[in-house]
């Protein structure tokens, strides 16, 4: 029990360590920039593209580390916002991880397999990119292919449908009312049509979906059905 | 831009690299020491590395058209380095498009050649992007130790508590393959039947990967059955818009 708590500690450190790192980082990339090229943003274009941008992604990003992290752990969140990419890759790949391995998210062994399966996905991806990268002239008529196009347009639900059926099969009756929900929601309400343009925006309504599974839960569980 | 395709450019590109790279490596070397004090064996840990790296193929290519996208405006290095770091390809083009389109009226197709307009998009996607940074070393500890104070208060109730939180997210996503879709060039929403299509051949293929571990027991597929649940739905949806699916 010792042991574990000071696993934990000891996450949270070097965690802070390597996200106070991180920042640096990724302002070398704009502050490298500038001085090189002698600009700065003007003030004025700068709050005009920021607020654009931030009213959406600040609010996304920061419901995002409130409702993923109980499902990646200590190390996997830590490792998954820096390394990006938690919705459609991080996330999925903790929980395949879990599934494999039969532990359960949120114990001291889901939260070792999720940091694994982060970690080398993360490193996976970063080669990946940087192959990408330095093969873009050659690659990008295979990658903007009109024969592929379907298969990429269709990742998300390749993902959720192969995710989704083992946790649904094994927890139909937490799953009903989300699920339901969800489903009139996204169908019925004009107002939520925009996400379907902007595919980042889904992470607006995890929560949403996060309340009603754990209302409906503990209905159940209150209940005696679950 | 000449500035683009400077050698200091690809020396961040590399330090970016380098930096998630080892960052990856050392949470995977701790993770796995951890892993094996309790009590779980290095096969296994070996079989989720494999597994995940397997599994993050096909979103990893996903990743690149966004880099190709951007690639148009910003030339390569620059994707390259936002989308290997704190990035994600759901945040960097929106990001890119409110500052190349919303602020200046220019183009995304176009390559950025003017300095202000290249510096306002690299400061934006910085900026818009650093929450994570800020609150998960301030409150990680506290939202971990009010997940902890659930299961140990009721340990039945805090396994249930934290399936309905993943199942809250997979309802949204869900959600998202049901929700009406723009056609670019067309006007008026549709709903995606290659989208639904897909969604049910992936949960079909992993039933059947299922019966086949279960029933049969070819152990080895469980740790591939969601890569091939994955791509073997993708491929469908190709074979479905071929039929005419829309």
């Amino acid at each position: 029990m010792n042991q574990n708590y000071s696993y934990n500690e000891r996450i949270h450190t070097w965690g802070r360590i390597w996200m106070f790192c991180a920042l640096l980082v990724i302002f070398t990339l704009p502050l490298t920039v500038s001085i090189m090229l002698g600009e700065w943003p003007e003030p004025a274009n700068f709050l005009k593209g920021f607020a654009a941008t931030a009213v959406i992604f600040w609010t996304v990003t920061t419901i995002e580390v409130f409702t993923f992290s109980p499902m990646l752990g200590n190390g996997g969140t830590y490792l998954g916002f820096v390394t990006g990419n938690i919705t459609n890759l991080k996330v999925p790949a903790a929980l395949n991880a879990m599934q494999t391995l039969d532990v359960k998210m949120g114990t001291d062994e889901g939260d070792v397999i999720s940091t694994i399966a982060i970690a080398a996905s993360s490193i996976i991806t970063t080669l990946i990119i940087a192959g990408g990268a330095l093969l873009l002239i050659p690659l990008t008529p295979v990658l903007e292919s009109p024969f592929l196009k379907p298969a990429f347009d269709n990742i998300v639900p390749a993902l959720f449908g192969a995710l989704g059926v083992v946790y649904i099969a094994k927890s139909w009756k937490i799953a009903a009312a989300p699920i339901i929900f969800m489903a009139m929601l996204f169908l019925l309400l004009p107002l939520v049509i925009a996400p379907a343009a902007v595919p980042g925006l889904v992470g607006l309504f995890v929560p949403l979906g996060c309340i009603i599974a754990i209302t409906s839960a503990r209905i159940l569980y209150k209940t005696g059905k679950i | 831009m000449e500035i683009l395709t400077r050698w200091w450019m690809y020396a961040i590109a590399a330090l970016v690299m380098a930096f998630v790279i080892s960052q990856s490596l050392f949470f995977l070397i701790k993770a796995s020491n951890r892993a094996m004090e309790l009590g779980i064996s290095r096969k296994d840990i070996t079989k989720v590395i494999t597994s995940s790296m397997i599994f993050s193929i096909a979103p990893s290519i996903a990743i690149l058209l966004g880099l190709v996208t951007l690639a148009k405006s910003l030339g390569i290095i620059i994707p390259w380095i936002r989308l290997s770091v704190l990035g994600a390809v759901t945040y960097e083009l929106p990001a890119a498009v409110n500052v190349v389109s919303g602020v200046f009226g220019l183009s995304m197709g176009d390559p950025v050649i003017i300095p202000q307009v290249l510096v306002t998009v690299l400061w934006v996607m910085t900026f818009g992007i650093i929450p994570p940074l800020i609150i998960v070393p301030l409150f990680l500890k506290k939202i971990q130790s009010g997940v902890v104070g659930i299961r140990r208060k009721d340990s039945k109730w805090g396994e249930h508590f934290m399936t309905a939180m993943f199942l809250g997210m997979i309802s949204a996503f869900l959600g998202y393959v049901l929700a009406p879709k723009i056609q670019p060039g067309i006007e008026g929403y549709y709903i995606s039947i290659t989208a639904i299509l897909t969604l049910i051949t992936s949960a079909a293929v992993m039933v059947i990967c299922g019966i086949l571990v279960n029933k049969y027991k070819h152990e080895w597929l469980k740790s591939y059955a969601i890569p091939f649940s994955m791509i073997g739905s993708m491929l469908m949806a190709i074979l479905y818009t071929f039929m005419g699916v829309r």
